[in-house]
C-alpha cells in the first residue's frame, strides 16, 4: 500500500519496521515530526530527552542492551551529542543504533547552516542521505543492517526538504526483532585508554571495510542520460539535479555519503565529458574527490551559502536564466514571523525595553522579542547560552553594568542547558538575574513536551521540575514568580532583582497561548471616542494593533483578547466586541 | 496529465496543510506521483508562509521554480503579490480578499500596497480570481470554512473530476465537518465556473 508520507513521518516508519524498540530525540526543526510519529506507534518505547545529549546516551544504552534504537535531532544538536557520539563510534553498538540528523540549508528555522557531514567524517562513522520520503525509509532500515553488520552507529542525514516534503512510500510490515543477548565486555564498552587505543585500530579497519562497502552497495547508483554531463550528486540535490537536467546528463546518484565510493567514482568519471558535484552547503564530497585526484567541477560554480534550486543549476550547467517576467516594481514589504497574539513572551520584553536593559537571549519562539518594535534583546548564540553570557557580562563589565543585565530563557531551554550555567553564576560568585519564560511547553518546535509540562511524550502525566526548588537547591536564594500578565507586578519584580547584590530566578509563568486549555473572552476593539492617539498600545508588537495613520485599530481575525493592551492603555479605549454598547 | 504545480501562500497559522493534504488526496485517487513540500518552524510564527504541491506522472524536486507555478491560491492579498514571480505564463491566481498587516507595516517603516487586487487584475487579466472567503466562512457561520472556499474554486480550475474532490474532503475531514465543508467548497467551486 502507497502513503503520502513526510519524510521525517517515512523515517519513523523505517524504525517502527526495522523493529526499533527505543526512539529518543530532543525537538528541533526540520527533525521534531520524526519521534513525534514514533511516539504513535505503542510497540516502541519513545522519549523527548531533556537534550540531545542525553538522548544520544539513552540510546547508546538501549542498542548495548540489545534493542534496536533510534535517536533524532536536528543539526546543532549533534554538536550538544557530539561527545558520546565519537566515543560510541569506538565502542561500536550492540542492537543496530541509529542516529538521524536534518541539516538546515536556507535556515529556515536555525542559528546557522553547519552541514552534519563534516561529524561523519570527524567520528568515522557511515552516513547515509536519502533523496524523498521513500528512501527516508528504506535507508533507515539498511542502515541498521549497516550498523550491525559492521559494529557502527550509523547516521542518516536529513535537510529540511527531504524532511518536509511528503512523498508517495510503500509500506510494509514490520520486522520480528529478537533483542540481542547482553554480555558484559569490558574490552569493548569501557572507553579507558588501555581499551581505547585497541578499538580505534578497529574503527580505522572499519572505515576501510566500509569503504569497500560503498563500492558495492546498491545504496549507491548510476543513472545513464548524455554522457556529454557526469552528475555527483545525493539528497535533494539530486532532485533538483534531474529536474534541471533530466536526460541530459548522466548521474551517480549517492545514498551513501561517507565514506565515499572511491572506485565507483573513478568509474563514472572515465566515462562522463564534464563532471560536476552537486551539493549544498560544503564542498565535502567535492573534496574528498579531488583528494582522489578526480578533475570535479563544484563550489566554483555553485554557492557555499543556502539552498539549491532547478533553476541555478539550469543556469550554472546550461547557461539558461529564467529571470521572472512577473517582475512587479511596487515595494513589497517584509513578513518576518511574529510572537502570537495572546503570547505571554510579549510582556516581559515590554517591560525589558521600557527599562532598558541589556538581555542576553536564548533561543525559542522569544527570540522575537530581538526584532522590532520589541528589539529587546542583545544576543542569541546557541541554547542555554543566555545565562553563562549574562555572568560574562557581569565579570567583563563590572557589577555596575551587571545590574543593567538579565538573561532571558525559555523552560524547555533552561532544561536543556541552562541549569549548568545557572550554577555557574551561584558557584562564581555571580549576582546575574536570570528570567525563565516558562510557557509550560516547547513552543517553537510546535508544542512538544518537556520536563517542566508534567507530561510525558505519550501524553502521559509525570514528574514536573519544580524550578523553585532547584533554584534553591543550587543555592539562589530570591526566587520570584510572576504572572507575565501582571505587567506592574513583572516591571517591579526585575527592577527589585536586578538590583539585588545577589544571583536572582524570575519565574516568569503564563501557557503558550495557543495551548488548546487556554482559553480567551475573544477579541476587542478601539472605540475611537476614547482613544487619544496616545499609541503606547504600538509599543506591546501586538500583530492584531494597526496604526492606520489617521486611527489605531484592531484586527478582529487577529486577536484572540488576551487583554495586555488593556494593561497599558491609560484610557480604557479597548472594549471587547459584543459588549454592551452594540 | 502534464504535471501540475500549485503554490498555497499566506501567513503564518492562516494553515495551509488541509489544502495540501487534499490536493495529496485527490492526487493519490488518480494515481498520480506526488510531492508537497511543507513549512514547519520558524515562519510559522506569523511569517510569510509557501507550500508547493507537484503533481503527475513523475515528480523530481518538491519545490516550484519561478514561472512554472500553474496556480497560486493566495490566503492573504500581500503574499499574492510576493510569490507572483512564481506564475507562470496563463496561471491562475486566487486570492482571498484579506489583510493582515506585517510588523514593519504595524510600526510604520514600511507601507502596506494599497490596490494589489486591481493592479493584478490589470495585469492578469481573467486569470485573476478573488473572493472574501471571510465573508462566505461568517455567512456559513462556521469561520474555519475559510480555506475550503478556496480549495473550491482551486478545483474547478483542475481538470480533476469535481467528484474526486469530494471524495478527498470526505477523506481527510472528520465526519462531523464534512457538511459545512462541502457547502463552503461548492460555494468556491461554483464562484468562478461562469
Ligand atoms: C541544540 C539545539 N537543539 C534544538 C534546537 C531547536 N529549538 C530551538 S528553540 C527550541 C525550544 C524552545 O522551547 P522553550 O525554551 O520552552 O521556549 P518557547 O519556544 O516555548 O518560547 C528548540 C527545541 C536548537 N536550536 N538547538
Amino acid at each position: 500500500m502507497k502513503k503520502l508520507m513526510l519524510g521525517n513521518e517515512a523515517v519513523a516508519r523505517g524504525a517502527y519496521e526495522a523493529g526499533v524498540t527505543v526512539a529518543t530525540a530532543y525537538p528541533g526543526t526540520p527533525s521534531t515530526e520524526i519521534t513525534e510519529n514514533i511516539a504513535k506507534y505503542d510497540e516502541i518505547y519513545s522519549e523527548w530527552s531533556p537534550n540531545e545529549k542525553v538522548a544520544l546516551e539513552v540510546a547508546i544504552g538501549a542498542s548495548i542492551a540489545g534493542a534496536r534504537a533510534i535517536c533524532s535531532m536536528k543539526h546543532v544538536g549533534l554538536n550538544v551529542a557530539a561527545d558520546p557520539l565519537f566515543t560510541v563510534s569506538y565502542t561500536g553498538v550492540n542492537g543496530g543504533l541509529v542516529i538521524v540528523v536534518a541539516d538546515d540549508p536556507g535556515m529556515h528555522s536555525s542559528q546557522n547552516e553547519q552541514d552534519s557531514r563534516h561529524y561523519a567524517r570527524a567520528a568515522k562513522v557511515p552516513m547515509l542521505e536519502p533523496a524523498d520520503s521513500q528512501e527516508c525509509k528504506d535507508f533507515v532500515k539498511e542502515a541498521y543492517k549497516i550498523s550491525e553488520t559492521f559494529d557502527t552507529p550509523v547516521i542518516i542525514r536529513l535537510t529540511t526538504r527531504i524532511a518536509h516534503s511528503r512523498s508517495l512510500v510503500e509500506v510494509s510490515e514490520k520486522e520480528n526483532y529478537a533483542l540481542k543477548d547482553y554480555k558484559k565486555d569490558f574490552n569493548k564498552y569501557v572507553m579507558m585508554p588501555a581499551m581505547a587505543r585497541k578499538r580505534h585500530v578497529i574503527v580505522e579497519k572499519r572505515i576501510d571495510d566500509l569503504k569497500d562497502f560503498a563500492d558495492k552497495t546498491n545504496l549507491n547508483r548510476i543513472e545513464w542520460g548524455s554522457k556529454e554531463i557526469g552528475i555527483i550528486t545525493s539528497g535533494i540535490a539530486y532532485q533538483y539535479s534531474k529536474e534541471a537536467l533530466g536526460e541530459n546528463a548522466s548521474y551517480l546518484k549517492l545514498g551513501m555519503v561517507y565514506p565515499l565510493p572511491v572506485e565507483l567514482i573513478k568509474k563514472f568519471a572515465s566515462e562522463v565529458k564534464t563532471l560536476y558535484v552537486i551539493e549544498e552547503l560544503e564542498p565535502f564530497i567535492e573534496d574528498l574527490a579531488k583528494k582522489e585526484g578526480i578533475k570535479v567541477i563544484g563550489k566554483e560554480l555553485f554557492p557555499l551559502v543556502g539552498e539549491l534550486s532547478a533553476n541555478l543549476i539550469r543556469e550554472k550547467i546550461l547557461g539558461i536564466n529564467e529571470n521572472s517576467t512577473n517582475e512587479i516594481n511596487m515595494p513589497i514589504p517584509t513578513r518576518p514571523p511574529v510572537l502570537c497574539p495572546g503570547c505571554p513572551h510579549r510582556g516581559v520584553f515590554y517591560v525589558l525595553k521600557k527599562l532598558k536593559l541589556t538581555v542576553t537571549g536564548d533561543i525559542g519562539c522569544y527570540t522575537l522579542g530581538a526584532l522590532p518594535p520589541l528589539e529587546s534583546m542583545d544576543t542569541c548564540v546557541c541554547m542555554g547560552a543566555s545565562i553563562g553570557m549574562a555572568h560574562g557580562f557581569e565579570k567583563a563589565r563590572a557589577r555596575e553594568f551587571g545590574k543593567k543585565t538579565v538573561a532571558v530563557i525559555g523552560d524547555s531551554t533552561f532544561i536543556h542547558s541552562g541549569i549548568t550555567g545557572l550554577i555557574d553564576i551561584v558557584y562564581n560568585k555571580g549576582n546575574s538575574t536570570v528570567i525563565i519564560l516558562d510557557n509550560s511547553i516547547t513552543g517553537m518546535t510546535g508544542h512538544q513536551h518537556n520536563p517542566c509540562s508534567g507530561f510525558t511524550i505519550k501524553n502521559e502525566p509525570t514528574k514536573q521540575v519544580d524550578l523553585e526548588k532547584l533554584a534553591y537547591a543550587i543555592g539562589i536564594e530570591r526566587v520570584k514568580i510572576v504572572d507575565t500578565y501582571n505587567l506592574k507586578e513583572l516591571e517591579s519584580v526585575i527592577r527589585e532583582e536586578i538590583a539585588a547584590e545577589e544571583p536572582s530566578l524570575i519565574i516568569a509563568q503564563r501557557p503558550c497561548a495557543l495551548l488548546k486549555n487556554v482559553k480567551f473572552k475573544g477579541p476587542l476593539r478601539i472605540n475611537r471616542e476614547k482613544c487619544k492617539l496616545c499609541k503606547i498600545c504600538m509599543r506591546i508588537a501586538c500583530p492584531a494593533i494597526v496604526d492606520n495613520g489617521s486611527y489605531i485599530e484592531v484586527n478582529e481575525a487577529l486577536c484572540v483578547g488576551c487583554d495586555l493592551c488593556t494593561k497599558v492603555c491609560n484610557f480604557n479605549a479597548f472594549e471587547r466586541v459584543g459588549d454592551n454598547n452594540d | 496529465m502534464t504535471n501540475l504545480s500549485i503554490m498555497i501562500v499566506g501567513v503564518g497559522g492562516q494553515g495551509s496543510l488541509l489544502a495540501s493534504k487534499m490536493i495529496g488526496t485527490v492526487a493519490m485517487k488518480k494515481n498520480f506521483d506526488v510531492k508537497v513540500s511543507e513549512v514547519h518552524g520558524m515562519s510559522q510564527r506569523g511569517g510569510s508562509v509557501v507550500t508547493y504541491v507537484r503533481l503527475g506522472e513523475k515528480i523530481n524536486s518538491p519545490l516550484i521554480e519561478q514561472n512554472s507555478a500553474d496556480i497560486i491560491m493566495a490566503f492573504e492579498k500581500l503574499e499574492a503579490l510576493r510569490w507572483i514571480k512564481y506564475l507562470k505564463e496563463d496561471g491562475k491566481l486566487i486570492i482571498n480578499d484579506q489583510r493582515i498587516d506585517p510588523m514593519p507595516v504595524i510600526t510604520g517603516k514600511e507601507k502596506y500596497p494599497e490596490g494589489i487586487i486591481e493592479f493584478l487584475k490589470s495585469k492578469y487579466k481573467d486569470n485573476v480570481i478573488s473572493i472574501d472567503a471571510l465573508k462566505v466562512a461568517k455567512e456559513l457561520g462556521n469561520l474555519r470554512v475559510v480555506n475550503m472556499v478556496l480549495i473550491g474554486i482551486l478545483a474547478s480550475k483542475t481538470s480533476i473530476e469535481k467528484e474526486v474532490w469530494l471524495e478527498a474532503l470526505r477523506e481527510v475531514l472528520p465526519a462531523k465537518l464534512q457538511s459545512v465543508n462541502e457547502k463552503a467548497f461548492e460555494i468556491g467551486y461554483n464562484f468562478a465556473v461562469k
